[in-house]
């Protein structure tokens, strides 16, 4: 880690800043040992003929995915996608441009999979991929939180969240893997989510929160666990069960099920939303991980699933879980089928939470007293993976709204951030994609930079003091940095955690 | 692996000085970790990392912030239960740095 991590200044006016070339060339997070890769199948280290594998793992994954292919040929460097990211905002550092971090993998496949990067590799801007290469793709692929802001801004649409998951499944299997993302996904495997939080520790820790509610209301508001039979499984991170604010959303969940009437358990062995699989580009990992989904709801016979406040899951959930294992409709085994036929299709298959309690507000079935956040003026975070990944409700862009308008009934103070900071243009948090560790700190505290400028600015100008959120990896990267910038880590939280507030338990 | 060494004994540690080995922790050990991240040790200190061990013993887990501070309160003193009082203890956040103190594996995921 550096020796001492400091925010950069603010900068006068969002323009791109002035480039210093290899400033994050030395910033590599750690590598996964032995242990890690062997037990989610990868090879223990670097192979020794890594070179000929890396190329042929290129090569399939090129037949295999179309989107990957253009995104090699397509570019122009028109330049618009340079100013774009975050981690180049941050850091300076030209390789953090999204044009030259796809050019990285861009100038390797010239060389091996183009006739003019065969024959005249150096009028072409062809590379080998020699060792320097392959260390520069790990250091510079583990600076992208593939949040895809950078391709709402190409003309041509390259999504080099893509390319870095391309990079990340080929350095997986030649062994050279991320310490932080491997080690996690072992333990979903394992222990069944990303903590590794054991099914004992889990039930104290919500029989915990149920005395926690009935102090604080008087009211019996349950948090079931296994519960066979119960209408709702609710996925959601495992951070909800552990991390600070993310325990006052789950808090908030539970008091929207119990206020509706809804009948609703958490699973034990899905006690888990997020799937790193999606952040190294591991279909294979993708869906063992999802699959875990569908076999909590079958064993539990549940009629409805609905995922809990995080980014990336619900991405996965949104637009994979249906071929993926049958949550939705598109997969056709007949496990999958079991679960369709066992599915309510009167909701949404899956429903993300959010979508669960605008609906119940809108109806009336839930009722909030908006006076309780009085204290919070409020401002709202769109969280990459919900925002250019996904969607809620009916109508295009619900998944902006319907976040902002649970906030609005909730809340009396309202405030949004800078246009071209929100939305589909939002930032990345900074810690998004599997850069979520104390290792790549220093990183995460420079590409916090423009997000903590929006945010500045809404406090001068109108004292907001709260950003809420729906993302596990949000709330903790942003309870970790904003000190760094000078605000209070506990400006921020969950949208349940007002809705948490809000809430009208005793009069049902 | 990295080491540390203590009283002149070598202690495995992995890349970031997390204890390798839970069963080789004693007390000189967690004072050195803590003086590598800046803590001095208190008895204040020391009631959250035997907690954290008692309870890791219990569940193979680090409890969650709020149990830890709802346990903490009950035992030693209303004033000790909130979490503004364990930033205090452990500014790089209890959840990490008490339980490198107290020789716990790092807790990962989204926190």
């Amino acid at each position: 880690m550096a020796a001492e991590i400091k925010a950069p200044a603010y900068r006068q006016f969002s323009i791109a800043p002035a480039i210093q070339p290899g400033s994050m060339a030395d910033t590599k997070t750690f590598v996964a040992n032995e242990k890690i890769q062997e037990a989610i199948g990868f090879p223990p280290a670097l192979v020794d003929d890594w070179h000929d594998r890396a190329i042929a793992k290129m090569g399939e994954l090129l037949s295999k995915y179309r989107s990957f292919k253009v995104y090699m040929d397509a570019c122009v460097h028109c330049g618009a996608c340079s100013d774009k990211c975050h981690y180049f905002i941050g850091t300076a550092d030209p390789k953090n441009m999204p044009v030259a971090r796809q050019d990285l993998m861009r100038s390797v496949y010239r060389r091996y999979f183009t006739i003019p990067g065969k024959l005249f590799p150096k009028l072409v801007g062809a590379r080998d991929l020699t060792r320097e290469v392959l260390d520069e793709w790990y250091n510079y692929f583990h600076q992208c939180s593939e949040c895809r802001r950078c391709s709402v801004f190409c003309p041509y649409g390259i999504d080099t969240a893509e390319i870095t998951m391309a990079a990340r499944e080929i350095l997986n299997s030649i062994g050279y893997g991320q310490k932080y993302s491997n080690e996690i996904i072992g333990k979903v495997h394992k222990i069944g989510n990303n903590l590794g939080l054991p099914g004992p520790a889990l039930t104290d820790t919500l029989e915990g929160l149920e005395e926690d509610v009935k102090e604080a209301t008087g009211i019996d508001v349950r948090f079931p666990i296994d519960v066979k039979g119960a209408e709702v499984l609710l996925i959601t991170p495992s951070a909800d069960f552990f991390a600070e604010p993310h325990i006052d959303s789950l808090i908030g969940y539970a008091k929207v099920f119990h206020a509706a009437g809804i009948s609703w358990t958490l699973s034990s062995k899905a006690s888990e939303a997020g799937n790193f699989g999606m952040f190294i580009g591991n279909y294979q990992q993708l869906r063992e991980i999802a699959m875990r989904v569908r076999e909590a709801a079958l064993d539990l016979g549940v009629k409805r699933v609905v995922v809990g406040e995080c980014g990336h899951a619900w991405r996965v959930a949104y637009s994979f879980w249906n071929t993926l294992t049958g949550v939705g409709s598109g997969a056709a085994d007949p496990y999958a089928m079991q679960l369709q036929k066992q599915l309510d299709h009167r909701y949404k298959q899956p429903m993300h939470i959010c979508e669960v309690t605008w609906d119940l507000i809108e109806r009336k079935v839930i009722r909030l007293d908006k006076e309780a956040n009085d204290k919070h003026i409020i401002t709202y975070h769109d969280s990459c993976n919900v925002a250019r990944g996904s969607g809620m409700g009916d109508v295009f862009g619900g998944q902006f709204d319907i976040p902002r308008n649970i906030i609005r009934a909730a809340a009396n103070n309202y405030v949004e951030m800078a246009e071209g900071t929100t939305r589909e243009q939002t930032f990345c948090c900074g810690g998004g994609g599997g850069l979520l560790t104390d290792d790549l700190l220093d990183l995460r505290v420079k590409g916090a930079l423009p997000r903590m400028e929006a945010l500045h600015n809404v406090t001068e100008t109108h004292g907001v003091n709260f950003m809420a959120t729906i993302c596990a990896i949000c709330k903790a990267q942003f309870t970790k940095v904003l000190p760094y910038y000078g605000f209070d880590r506990r400006t921020v939280g969950g949208v349940h955690q007002l809705v948490s507030n809000a809430i009208r338990l005793g009069d049902k | 692996m990295p080491q540390i060494e203590v009283n002149g004994k070598n202690y495995e540690t992995d890349e970031e000085g997390y204890l390798i080995n839970l069963a080789e922790w004693n007390m000189d050990v967690a004072k050195y970790i803590a003086t590598t991240e800046n803590l001095t040790m208190t008895d204040n200190h020391w009631e959250v990392i035997n907690f954290l061990r008692e309870y890791y013993d219990e569940y193979q887990i680090a409890p969650a912030v709020r149990v830890l501070t709802k346990a903490i309160g009950k035992k030693f003193g209303a004033e000790k239960g909130n979490s503004q009082y364990l930033y205090e203890l452990f500014p790089y956040g209890p959840g990490k740095q008490a339980c490198k103190v107290a020789g716990l594996p790092k807790p990962t995921g989204c926190i």
